[in-house]
């Protein structure tokens, strides 16, 4: 059933009022700040609400204006896109409380922008799940493109603007010269850009010109460069100039994530499963992201700085979501959305541990991390917990959504497939546990004493031990995600 | 008088509403000549232009989106010997070129309060001349009186640019004199050629009629010479750069925001409905020069070092667009021309704006003497940046809109030539944001600069609501020109069979 209210648009409303508000409180740092948390948690409030209805098999649709005819702005809360509208605004109340202490122990420059530019990533994160059509896919898309170059280029020094002009030619290159003539095309050959209802049939007629379809869709998988699959990968490792809770929130959840995401629906609301079967299209993608997949995991293991190991593993797992979808059978399509939720909140551990170790020690380098795990127990406790779910292991998150896409290999009997997923598996420990080990087992001689504890401030600890709780319990309890997942099956 | 009706919807208002609008300003103009005191003069023409904006909302109010014909028609005989008749009408075409330069003309005004410091008289004089001339091509429906409006707009824009232009004025002035001289020439002589052909100087009574195919060919390249010139079209466009460049900010405001879209407007207007089978032989033709002049505008964009040419080079791009659609042949092709000519009218129209804003701080129009202004103008940059992304089709904004429509269009037309323009609105991107970083972040300084004054955000502010207000909510605007273009898509297609 279509419920017919503006609730979708309510959360974007509140992260744009939040936004405002940020950049009028540029001389009041605590009332600056307080706008942030209260914005974060009010949205998560909103996103929350819309779940029952979902859950019920309900779809929340809204119209804001159109554009031309099958063309509108309008919203669309189907389970898909609740499951990314929940990880972004949730994990944004997090990033807020780790955004403080991150950006004044370090007394960093610009605060009001960095602020402002952050709400606004998160309303085009928003902004991506709950559409209803390409248009304003790729109205919010490009909104989170546009401003998250001022927080990539943060520090305003040489690097930070090299980082970032390459991140954004990269994004609005591919956006602009693949996505919107994509858009264009799939506007001419359905005269419409409005979602299927139907992730089986998509928005096609059937005697619509096959070549031009594949030529759509191929435009489609590169133009969504967010997504980081090679070649188009090298902007996020040049990303990671930003200040780490950027690269936390944006660059292991919003940012990239709303470029599988945008994949993700593409493939389902537009293309839908039959066609990409007939043209066999979801298979050639399933086997083209496994290049990714596991050279990226190989160059992660060459990288000894912190941050650009777990950029190079993010290229990696990104790829695990597409290859989900990709495999058009319902246990890949449900591994591959539930990787949304699990990579979302282990990777932004992972992230915002890297930045207390910079914080507290001022130290990027693996190999000069030896022994920190007696300095900040806390925060290389919780690292090793999202490095497991990154590798996989139970009882972690990351285990459930690689059985699912294991099956979901299996049941099309594709053995290929399932040989990439279990190397990746083993190339993840081979870049994760030195990690580990290195912080508990080496350097430090004797026994652990209570003085040596030198953790970040709390603002970002609890932050992180939390997260890395949570990324346990979805492991425990995956039966909430994997539920509103099946919503969307027919 | 009774063929008239055909196609022309006479004005049921008590008063004869376009003529009051063309020639308000007019009225102004000549009432200065008999003020003394800058101040006074100034307010005088801001009030005239001011109360004319309103005036013209009169006409959006009641214009009738459903019928195709002309409306608010008035007819007067003029010179009956040569059956030359005084008439006026507007469509779904015309409507929005008049509300943007009515809307235009007051935010000129005002942007040239302290900007203009000597013979502020004559100044004001031929802005004011320039806007009745303006309003008049849009609404003429004769082909002298057209004619008249048109040479009209030569001789006022003319000495913006040679009294109060910049350093290299004379150049600047005497080419765009020259050239657009050239032009009227040969649209003249297409004039005369459809006189003498049906004896009528009546534009609508012109249209679709069954003219020899070589007749079409000869009159077509004439006006398309006319009118290649004003949009202005690769590559006729080299007075363009000099022109705006050179003009004072409201002299490159009116030149990017209406009088480019003269050249526009004679195509839909002229070459369409009057020689349609030429036009269609010649659209591949027409394409192929629209897609060079939008690439070539954004490579030549990349490497400009000075503010004004390259938003004047990116207007050779952005009309490129405009004449790709035009020449689709579609309706979304036309319907996002129209827009992009009212869209690019906005944006580019407030980019120079917002240059002369600066040019009055700094002196300067050099990229490199006026970077790094986020820190200390940062309400000047909130405009600045908002116009730059609008200027490159950001979606949400009012150019993404024509844009996409202008893409529908060709599209589905020729997927190659949709493909060579997406590489010009790569270009865009590339060019636009290479600008903003550099005006926000270039280079770090302590430098005493104002940020904008409120006259300054007076002028800017609706510009700026309308960039979004389009980008978001384009439907009631396309509806308004949806039914003229219709009907000149079914008119042509009965044509072309």
């Amino acid at each position: 059933m279509k419920i017919e209210s503006i609730r979708p648009l309510i959360p974007i409303i509140i992260v744009l009022v939040t936004s405002l508000l940020i950049s009028l409180s540029k001389k009041r740092p605590n009332l600056r700040e307080s706008w942030s948390i209260a914005g974060s948690i009010l949205t998560f409030i909103a996103v929350a609400s819309m779940i029952p209805d979902i859950m019920a098999g309900n779809k929340i649709v809204y119209t804001l204006s159109t554009i031309a005819p099958g063309i509108s702005i309008n919203f669309r809360v189907d389970a898909l896109s609740l499951i990314f509208g929940i990880v972004s605004s949730f994990l944004w109340i997090f990033a807020t409380f780790y955004n403080i202490g991150y950006m004044r122990s370090l007394n960093e420059h610009a605060q009001t922008r960095y602020y402002t530019c952050f709400a606004i990533a998160i309303l085009g994160a928003q902004g991506v799940s709950y559409s209803g059509s390409l248009f304003s896919l790729y109205l919010f898309y490009e909104i989170i493109t546009i401003f998250t170059y001022p927080l990539v280029a943060h520090h305003q020094d040489a690097e930070g603007y090299a980082g970032a002009k390459k991140y954004i030619v990269y994004l609005m290159g591919t956006s602009k010269g693949l996505l919107l003539p994509a858009v264009v095309l799939t506007y001419i050959m359905t005269g419409t850009l409005d979602f299927s209802d139907n992730i089986l049939t998509g928005i096609f007629t059937k005697d619509a010109n096959s070549t031009w379809i594949t030529v759509a869709y191929i435009l489609f998988l590169f133009g969504f460069a967010k997504a980081a699959i090679m070649p188009l990968h090298n902007w996020l490792p040049s990303a990671m100039v930003a200040p780490t809770p950027v690269s936390a929130l944006l660059h292991a959840v919003a940012v990239v994530k709303a470029g599988v995401f945008c994949i993700a629906r593409v493939m389902l609301s537009v293309f839908g499963v039959e066609l990409l079967n007939n043209l066999c299209l979801g298979i050639w993608t399933a086997y083209f992201v496994s290049i990714t997949i596991l050279l990226a995991s190989i160059i992660a293991l060459t990288k000894d700085d912190l941050k650009a190991r777990l950029a190079y593993s993010t290229v990696s797992q990104l790829s695990y979501i597409v290859l989900g979808v990709a495999l058009l059978d319902p246990s890949g399509i449900l591994g591959g959305i539930l990787h949304i939720v699990n990579h979302g909140f282990s990777k932004i551990t992972l992230f915002f541990c890297a930045g207390a170790i910079f914080v507290a020690a001022q130290k990027r380098k693996i190999s000069d991390m030896e022994g920190i795990g007696y300095a900040m127990p806390f925060t290389m406790g919780a690292f090793a917990i999202a490095s497991l779910s990154m590798i996989g292991a139970p009882p972690v998150a990351g285990f459930v959504s690689k059985w699912y896409l294991l099956n979901g290999a299996l049941e099309i009997h594709n053995i290929p497939i399932l040989i990439v997923l279990m190397a990746s598996t083993i190339l993840n420990a081979g870049y994760f546990a030195p990690i580990t080990f290195k912080a508990f087992f080496q350097g430090k001689r004797g026994g652990w004493k209570r003085g040596d504890i030198k953790e970040a401030p709390a603002t970002m600890v609890a932050p992180i031990v939390l997260a890395s709780l949570i990324s346990v319990a979805l492991g425990l309890f995956p039966e909430f995600f994997v539920n509103l997942i099946g919503r969307l099956m027919p | 008088m009774m063929a008239l009706h055909k196609y022309l919807i006479m004005n049921t208002l008590c008063y004869p509403i376009l003529s009051i609008v063309i020639f308000l300003p007019l009225a102004g103009a000549i009432l200065l000549l008999f003020m003394r005191g800058e101040r006074s003069i100034k307010m005088t023409a801001l009030i005239t232009a001011a109360i004319n904006f309103p005036l013209s909302l009169i006409i959006y109010s009641g214009f009738d989106i459903g019928t195709e014909k002309f409306q608010f028609g008035e007819f007067a005989p003029w010179i009956p010997a040569y059956n030359i008749n005084y008439v006026l009408g507007i469509d779904g075409i015309t409507i929005f070129l008049i509300l943007l330069t009515t809307l235009l003309a007051p935010l000129c005004i005002l942007c040239s309060w302290t900007a203009i410091e000597r013979r502020v008289k004559e100044f004001m004089f031929c802005i004011l001349i320039m806007e009745t001339a303006m309003i008049g091509v849009f609404c003429a429906l004769d082909f002298i009186l057209f004619y008249v409006f048109w040479e009209a707009m030569l001789i006022p824009m003319y000495l913006l640019i040679a009294i109060w232009g910049g350093p290299n004025k004379d150049y600047a002035s005497i080419k765009f004199f020259i050239y657009t001289l050239f032009g009227s020439v040969f649209l003249l002589v297409a004039i005369i050629a459809v006189y003498l052909t049906t004896g009528t100087f009546s534009i609508p009574d012109a249209m679709f009629r069954d003219y020899g195919f070589s007749f079409q060919l000869w009159v077509f390249l004439a006006f398309a010479i006319a009118f290649a010139i004003k949009v202005p079209m690769f590559p006729f466009h080299t007075w363009l750069p000099a022109a705006h460049t050179e003009a004072p900010t409201a002299g490159s405001v009116f030149l990017a925001s209406v009088l480019l879209k003269m050249g526009t407007y004679g195509f839909l207007r002229f070459c369409l409905p009057i020689t349609p089978k030429a036009s269609v032989f010649f659209g591949p033709y027409m394409i192929a020069l629209s897609v060079i002049g939008i690439i070539y505008g954004g490579f030549v964009c990349l490497s400009q070092t000075d503010m004004k040419k390259l938003i004047a080079y990116s207007s050779v791009a952005h009309m490129g667009f405009a004449t790709l659609g035009i020449f689709s042949f579609t309706v979304f092709g036309w319907e996002g021309a129209l827009l992009q000519m009212l869209n690019h009218g906005v944006t580019t129209g407030a980019l120079f704006l917002c240059v002369g804003i600066v040019y009055e701080r700094t002196h300067s129009r050099e990229i490199y003497d006026n970077v790094g202004l986020g820190k200390i103008m940062p309400a000047y940059v909130g405009f600045f940046g908002l116009f730059s992304i609008s200027s490159f089709a950001f979606p949400g904004t009012n150019n993404f809109v024509g844009e996409l429509y202008v893409l529908i269009g060709i599209f589905s037309q020729s997927k190659l030539a949709g493909f060579f323009s997406i590489v010009g609105a790569l270009l865009a991107a590339a060019y636009m944001l290479r600008l903003l970083k550099q005006i926000v972040w270039g280079r770090e300084d302590k430098r005493e600069i104002a940020d904008m004054k409120a006259r300054e955000v007076i002028y800017l502010l609706p510009l700026a609501l309308f960039v979004v207000w389009m980008g978001l909510f384009p439907r009631p605007f396309v509806q308004v020109i949806e039914k003229t273009l219709m009907n000149l898509h079914s008119q042509m297609n009965i044509f072309l069979r």
